[in-house]
C-alpha cells in the first residue's frame, strides 16, 4: 500500500513506535523512514547519540528511546521529512506533535489550523504551540501542535485553507 | 503586471527586479531583469509561441533549457532564436514567425 | 588554438567537483558550461540532499555550486555562456562563448559532463502550450520566479516527479494529482509521503490518456491501465487542470560523444544510450572521460562523486601523484556506499553493461 501511494499503514508505523512505557514517560521522536535508500544525516544530527544507521548508509535508522529524549532537533535534518516528535502528555486529554514545515504562510504560535493525517484527510482541530526557527535548521521550520491525544500517531500535517489539491 | 510571479517563498528569495520594457508582435510589454525572453512572455501570460506548419496547430516551449527547439521566435529581426535561453534585453522586438523559420533580413 | 591539461564539458554537479578535484591536484583546468551561471540542474533542487556527509547530506542542491567549486579557485578557468559545438577525431573540441567568440581547443584530456535530457510522451494533445517537462517547470518557477500555470498533472512518480510537485506546492500551486503507469511509485517513498499527506493524490497504474484544449492545456484525460499497460475501458476521467508535467525520465546527452567515436550502448537502466567506460570512467577513447547523467541518468550526490573520480584519474594521467589514486579509492568506495541498497540494484545492472567493453588502467 505504501509503495503504491506513499501513505503509510497501521502496520507500518505502530512498528516504529516504543513500548507503550517508553510513549508515557516523556517526547519521543518517530521515524517514518520505511524504506532503504543511502541516507544518513539523523544520525550525525542527535546530539545524543540515539541514532544509529551505520557504516551501509542504506539501513533504516535505529533509535534507542533510552537516550532519546523527544528534543526534536532530528526533525528539520531529515532531508526526506519524515521524523515527528510525540508527547502524549503535553496536558490533560492533549498531546503534542512536532512536524517539519516548508510553505507559506507559516502559522502563528497560538493559531488554530486543521490537523490533517498522513493521507492529507482532515482529522480534527489543532493549536500551534511552537513554532521553531534556528539557524541549523536551514528554512525548515518546525510546527508544535497540540491536538487531541487520540490523534498523536496520526497527525503528520496541517491545512491552513486555500489548498486545492487533489481532483 | 506581475500576476504570474513568484513574490514570496518558503525557501528562495525573489527581490524585486528592475522593470524591462519590450514588444512582442508590435504591443508594449514588461518583463525583469533576469529574465528570459520565454519567462518573460509567460508572466504575462503568452502561453503561444509559435505554430505548427501543416494544422496551424499552438505551440509553447517544452524543456525551458534550450535544447527541444519548441521556443523558436524571431528577435530584433533574427529568427530562430531560442527564446527560453535568450536574455530579455531593454528595447527587444520579438515576434512569432513562421513554422519553416522566416528570412533573415540583413 | 587553446592548449589546456584538462577540458570539462559542462559544469553541473559533476563538472564542477571534476574542475575542483583536478585543479587541486596541480592540473590547469578549464570549464566550460552553456548557461550563464554554472551549476547545472543543483540551481533549481531547492530540496535538502540524501546521502552522507561528503555527499552534502542535509544541504540544499541550491547551495551546493559554489562549496563545490570556487570560480576564483587555483588552476581552474570557468567559461560561462559557453557552448561546446564540436568534438573531433583529431583531438579538437570547437566552442561559441555567446553569440560571435569562436574558438577550438586542444585539452591534454577531456571530461563530459553535460548531462541528461528529458524524454517525453506520446498522447494526442502533448503540443500543447500547458505541456511541460518537469524540468521546465522547476526551471520556470525556481530560477526565473514565474508561475507556471494554476494546477498540475504531474505524469510519472519517480524521484523527478515528486520532487517537482513538491515545489510546486511550495510555490503555492495546487496538483490535481500525479498518475504513474507502474504498478509502483519510483521514486523514494519519503518524497511520496510528504505530498500525500498534503493531499496530493499519487495514482499507480495510471496514465494520461490526452490533453484537451484550443490554444492550451484546458483539461487531461487520465485512466486506470490493467496488467498489460493497456487502458481500462470506461475507467477514464477527465482532470481540470491548465498545465501537464511530463516526469518520464532522462536521456544522457551523448552527442559529442557520438561524434567523436565514443562507443556506446543502449542500457534501458541507464536511460538510454550511455558511454562504454571503464572503472575510472574513462570511455573507449583514451583521452576522453565522462562522469554524471551523461554516464547514466542517476542522482546529484553519484554525479559529484563521479566527477571527483574522473577528475582524479584524468589527473593521474596528467602526472598527479599518489593522492590522485586515494581519491580514486575514496570515490570508488563511495560509488558503492551509494549504490549499495535496493534502490542502487538497477544502477549497478545498468553499469555493469558497460564497463565490460573498455579495459581498466
Amino acid at each position: 500500500m505504501l509503495k503504491m501511494t506513499g501513505i503509510a499503514q497501521r502496520a507500518d508505523w505502530q512498528a516504529k513506535l516504543p513500548s507503550q512505557e517508553r510513549r508515557q514517560a516523556g517526547p519521543y521522536a518517530v521515524f517514518e523512514c520505511y524504506q532503504e535508500i543511502p541516507c544518513n544525516p539523523c544520525e550525525r544530527a542527535c546530539p545524543r547519540g540515539a541514532v544509529s544507521i551505520g557504516e551501509d548508509i542504506n539501513h533504516i535508522p535505529q533509535i534507542d528511546y533510552d537516550i532519546c529524549n523527544g528534543c526534536g532537533l532530528c526533525v528539520a535534518r531529515c532531508p526526506g521529512l519524515a521524523i515527528f516528535v510525540v508527547d502524549e502528555n503535553h496536558a490533560p486529554g492533549y498531546g503534542k506533535v512536532l512536524i517539519p514545515w516548508e510553505y507559506l504562510p507559516v502559522p502563528e504560535n497560538g493559531q488554530e489550523v486543521v490537523a490533517v493525517g498522513r493521507d492529507g484527510q482532515e482529522l480534527c482541530s489543532a493549536k500551534v504551540v511552537e513554532v521553531r526557527r534556528a539557524k541549523g535548521q536551514d528554512r525548515t521550520i518546525v510546527l508544535g501542535l497540540q491536538v487531541p491525544v487520540e490523534h498523536v500517531n496520526m497527525v503528520r500535517g496541517i491545512k491552513l485553507g486555500g489548498e486545492d489539491n487533489g481532483r | 503586471m506581475d500576476l504570474r510571479r513568484i513574490s514570496e517563498h518558503p525557501i528562495l528569495e525573489f527581490e524585486d527586479r528592475p522593470v524591462i520594457k519590450f514588444t512582442f508582435e508590435g504591443q508594449s510589454m514588461q518583463g525583469r531583469q533576469g529574465d528570459t525572453i520565454a519567462s518573460a512572455l509567460h508572466a504575462n501570460g503568452v502561453m503561444v509561441l509559435s505554430h505548427s506548419r501543416r494544422h496551424h496547430r499552438p505551440r509553447g516551449f517544452f524543456c525551458a533549457i534550450g535544447k527541444c527547439s519548441s521556443c523558436l521566435m524571431t528577435v530584433n529581426g533574427v529568427p530562430n532564436v531560442r527564446a527560453c535561453v535568450e536574455q530579455l534585453v531593454e528595447g527587444m522586438d520579438v515576434r512569432r514567425q513562421p513554422a519553416t523559420g522566416g528570412e533573415l533580413k540583413w | 588554438m587553446v592548449n589546456i591539461d584538462l577540458l570539462i564539458v559542462g559544469g553541473g554537479p559533476a563538472g564542477l567537483a571534476a574542475a575542483s578535484t583536478a585543479a587541486a591536484l596541480g592540473i590547469q583546468v578549464l570549464l566550460v558550461d552553456e548557461g550563464l551561471n554554472p551549476g547545472g540542474q543543483l540551481v533549481k533542487q531547492t530540496h535538502k540532499f540524501f546521502g552522507s556527509g561528503e555527499h552534502y547530506a542535509g544541504t540544499r542542491g541550491i547551495d551546493i555550486p559554489q562549496q563545490l567549486c570556487r570560480g576564483d579557485q587555483e588552476n581552474i578557468t570557468i567559461m560561462a555562456d559557453t557552448t561546446v559545438l564540436g568534438c573531433y577525431e583529431d583531438g579538437v573540441i570547437t566552442a561559441l562563448t555567446g553569440e560571435e567568440k569562436y574558438f577550438k581547443i586542444k585539452p591534454q584530456r577531456v571530461i563530459f559532463a553535460t548531462g541528461a535530457s528529458e524524454k517525453f510522451l506520446s498522447f494526442p494533445g502533448n503540443d500543447l502550450p500547458g505541456v511541460y517537462g518537469a524540468g521546465a517547470v522547476q526551471t520556470l518557477m525556481n530560477q526565473y520566479g514565474v508561475l507556471p500555470g494554476k494546477r498540475v498533472l504531474m505524469v510519472g512518480a519517480g524521484n523527478i516527479g515528486i520532487i517537482v510537485s513538491y515545489q510546486l506546492l511550495q510555490a503555492g500551486i495546487p496538483v490535481a494529482a500525479v498518475v504513474e503507469a507502474a504498478p509502483e511509485i519510483g521514486g523514494y517513498l519519503v518524497h511520496a509521503s510528504k505530498i500525500a499527506r498534503a493531499g496530493v493524490p499519487i495514482l499507480t497504474r495510471h496514465t494520461i490518456l490526452s490533453a484537451q484544449g484550443d490554444e492550451a492545456v484546458e483539461s487531461a484525460v487520465i485512466a486506470k491501465l490493467d496488467e498489460n499497460w493497456q487502458s481500462i475501458p470506461g475507467s477514464e476521467e477527465t482532470i481540470d487542470v491548465d498545465t501537464v508535467c511530463l516526469a518520464v525520465g532522462l536521456s544522457p546527452v551523448v552527442d559529442l560523444l557520438r561524434q567523436v567515436g565514443c562507443k556506446t550502448k543502449y542500457v534501458p537502466q541507464l536511460g538510454g544510450d550511455a558511454p562504454l567506460r571503464n572503472q575510472h570512467l574513462k570511455t573507449s577513447l583514451d583521452w576522453v572521460y565522462v562522469a554524471g547523467d551523461v554516464a547514466g541518468v542517476e542522482e546529484a550526490s553519484a554525479a559529484m562523486v563521479e566527477g571527483r573520480l574522473a577528475g582524479a584519474a584524468a589527473s593521474a594521467e596528467l602526472g598527479a601523484g599518489a593522492e590522485a589514486q586515494e581519491i580514486i579509492a575514496q570515490c570508488q568506495a563511495s560509488l558503492d556506499s551509494l549504490r549499495g541498497g535496493p534502490v542502487g540494484e538497477k544502477i549497478r545492472s545498468g553499469i555493469t553493461q558497460l564497463e565490460g567493453g573498455v579495459a581498466n588502467a
